[in-house]
């Protein structure tokens, strides 16, 4: 008779980076739907499009590269449905599919894949489009209608015309913004799942938004408005806890939730965009090797 | 309670398939062999030669120094031979007696005088354990008579009767059906140690035995019942200190460093056995469960016993798939290559799992810190893997791998499946000086 040897436990949970990933999609489903309801079908097609380039985007290159195929792994999906999440309802549907190519190349295969890459794939892509394209990507539309207008923040941003809607509104996500962002009430049903479920820490998304508070006190704006309008929560509840990037330990957490939430107010009240939460996480990112580094946890009996 | 921090709960710790089987005498085996080193410390040295007859409970291996315990003949017969045998948990040959059983199970004439053991002291109650071959029957298997001579003072005695290791019901059926044994040990250790203050610290998952020993400790004084939450690894000395007395034992020290020793329940019914009856460790319960299993349970049964014998009278079944043999629980028990492996001193399960049920791929970290949360030594386990992968040793050290316990908690949850305790323990190999 063989007997099978292995190193201890014998036992493992079923979860694997795939439930994970699954997790992930499932908890963004609320946002997907009422991005639907507000932006038509248009935005249906932005983030299908963006799924179906990064996951395609992935399944070549990883061929070419002739490395194991990870695309059931179903990351490539969720970077994929987190950049259409950040973009215009109104972005042509060619310029999404670019973004979706540009973010699993140049921002997760071209490092090693899922785990290896340094930056949130979904928002280098966003970054990307929004350098090469600022005009197409910056074109916003009113809820329904789909008539042309400003985000809330460019409007106070650049004393533009228009309505700021109220703070009502703004929650449940009747204004104008990205496909997956303007809803607040539908993000926060979703970050509920996954701190359900375990798969983020509330660290960085509470750190995040207290320090955007307290900064936005500081310039003698309304905090609230900064908090529901733009990306803020959809940044600090889905983007900045992307394990990968974000780093490992509780103190590390809040280190990074902290900078995150400087750097996009400061962005917003000082820097050259009306939105600075993309900027302000990918920057983290770059720093979270660092935080790793100084908040190695103080071990049981040291 | 003040529980340690980390640690992992399991949806299901598949103790239905033992919990309520009483404890069943095994026949004898046909043979038994009996490796001479079954403690930490020096291996005892043979003192019977090839074609003697034993009887039953006979010393057949004399310690050899003061870390060291010797072994004694668990059947009655023949020695067949005195030869380099598989050992469960040393990865290689050792020197192991081998005895022929003629069935008939001829005993020694027990000494029965230490059983008043006040009249005795100390250090005469030491010396009878330590000749009875009594090590820590919990898994570690370090010779209890050295563990009972503190260099500090110590306090407290911790009586754990946790067994969180999923799987396993030996400890929790002793409690049940031998709870005055173990209450009697307990005392003995008390006395031994010149100490009255004994907690018993059972899980919340075994009820039946938190009532037996409820009624038995009513009219003790001494002896305090501690109930704790169901918490893997809840049993691992330190974390069991932790939670029960919040002392927290510094990193490279031992229990009594903070006034406290922890003796497993099997243990403390090993002492009660050797001081009241006179029997030396000959003996002990084993769990042999899984599904593959007919007839699984909890079986008192002779050291030395072959699992390839015991597999046979529990019916297993080998059948198409393959199958991994543990001797231990399923977080940190040993898989064995080969059926032909004695039970020794601290066997306390016997699992047959499936391999398709254990058997994992294993991808890049995401660093979702899921094991970092586990960690009930607060490490940092996906670092310490992905250097180690890399072997880049020093770097681990950074990481502190030699603190590490082996519990299993990072791996099992790992969604990657990583084999972080394997390459822990590559790490704790090469940043050894």
């Amino acid at each position: 008779m063989s007997l099978t040897v292995t190193v201890s436990p014998h036992i493992k949970s079923k979860e694997s980076v795939q439930s994970v990933m699954l997790d992930v999609i499932i908890s963004l489903i609320p946002a997907t739907i009422l991005a639907i309801w507000f932006f038509k079908l248009r935005s249906l097609i932005v983030i299908l499009v963006c799924i179906i380039s990064c996951c395609l985007t992935e399944y070549l290159a990883q061929k070419i590269m002739r490395r194991e195929n990870t695309v059931s792994d179903l990351s490539a999906a969720v970077t994929g449905l987190l950049l259409a999440f950040c973009l215009p309802p109104s972005t042509p549907f060619w310029i999404a599919g670019i973004g979706g190519m540009f973010s699993i190349i140049f921002g997760k295969t071209i490092f090693g894949g899922l785990g290896h890459n340094p930056f949130n794939p979904a928002l280098v892509g966003r970054a990307f489009l929004q350098l090469s394209w600022p005009k197409d990507t910056s074109v916003w539309t009113t809820p329904f209608d789909a008539l042309t207008t400003a985000t809330p923040l460019s409007i106070t941003r650049y004393g533009l015309e228009g309505k700021i809607p109220d703070t009502f509104s703004l929650f449940i996500g009747n204004c104008a913004g990205c496909i997956g962002e303007t809803s607040k009430l539908a993000l926060i049903i979703g970050a509920l799942y996954l701190l359900y479920r375990k798969h983020i820490k509330l660290h960085i998304p509470l750190s995040y938004i207290i320090t955007a508070i307290i900064v936005s006190v500081l310039f003698k704006t309304d905090p609230v408005f900064h908090i529901l309008t733009g990306g803020l929560v959809l940044g600090a509840f889905f983007m900045a806890t992307d394990p990968v990037t974000s780093p490992v330990t509780d103190t590390g957490k809040i280190i990074f939730g902290i900078g995150c939430g400087l750097l996009t107010i400061l962005i917003r009240l000082k820097g050259g965009f009306p939105e600075g939460v993309c900027y302000s996480i990918l920057i983290m990112n770059m720093v979270t090797p660092f935080i790793d580094k100084i908040t190695i946890r103080k071990r049981f009996g040291a | 309670m003040s529980y340690f921090s980390g640690g992992i709960h399991l949806n299901n710790y598949y103790k239905y398939f033992t919990e309520n089987l009483p404890i069943k005498n095994l026949r004898l085996p046909s043979k038994v062999v009996i490796p001479l080193s079954q403690h930490t410390g020096k291996p005892a040295r043979p003192i019977v030669n090839i074609g003697d007859y034993v009887l039953t409970g006979q010393k057949i291996g004399e310690s050899d120094g003061e870390i060291s315990v010797p072994v004694h003949s668990s059947v009655s017969g023949k020695v067949t031979d005195i030869c380099l045998w598989d050992h469960p948990v040393i990865n290689q040959k050792v020197l192991s007696i081998i005895i022929e059983s003629d069935g008939l199970d001829k005993s020694i004439e027990p000494e029965k005088k230490y059983s008043d053991y006040t009249k005795f002291s100390a250090d005469e109650l030491r010396s009878v354990i330590k000749e009875s071959g009594i090590v820590g029957l919990g898994g570690a298997g370090f010779p209890t008579h050295v563990k009972l001579n503190p260099p500090k003072k110590v306090d407290t005695v911790i009586i754990n009767g946790c067994e969180c290791e999923p799987y396993l019901t030996c400890d929790d059926r002793l409690l049940q059906e031998y709870y005055s044994d173990i209450i009697e040990g307990a005392k003995i250790i008390m006395y031994i140690l010149n100490i009255n203050n004994c907690k018993i610290v059972i899980e919340d998952n075994k009820q039946s035995a938190i009532k037996k020993i409820q009624n038995i400790i009513s009219n003790e004084q001494n002896i305090e019942l501690k109930i704790v939450k169901t918490k893997y690894p809840q049993g691992a000395e330190k974390q069991l200190i932790k939670t029960v007395l919040n002392r927290t034992v510094p990193s490279g020290k031992l229990p009594f460093d903070v006034g406290v020793i922890v003796q497993n329940v099997a243990t403390c019914f090993a002492i009660n056995n050797a001081i009241k009856k006179g029997i030396p460790l000959i003996e002990r319960v084993v769990t042999v469960t899984g599904e593959y299993i007919d007839n699984p349970g909890n079986y008192l049964m002779r050291i030395g016993t072959l699992a390839s014998e015991l597999l046979d009278k529990c019916g297993y079944k080998p059948g198409e798939k393959k199958h991994k043999l543990i001797f231990g629980g399923p977080m940190m028990g040993i898989a064995q290559s080969s059926t032909e492996i004695p039970i020794i001193k601290s066997t306390s399960g016997l699992l047959v799992l499936t391999v398709d049920k254990t058997q994992y791929n294993f991808y890049s970290c995401i660093r979702c810190g899921k094991c970092i949360s586990a960690c009930p030594i607060k490490l940092m386990p996906n670092m310490i893997s992905i250097y180690a992968e890399n072997e880049f040793w020093e770097k681990t050290k950074l990481y502190y791998p030699q603190d590490c316990i082996e519990c299993g908690c990072c791996a099992y949850v790992c969604p990657a499946k990583r084999p972080l305790v394997h390459q822990i323990k590559l790490a704790k190999l090469n940043t050894r000086k």
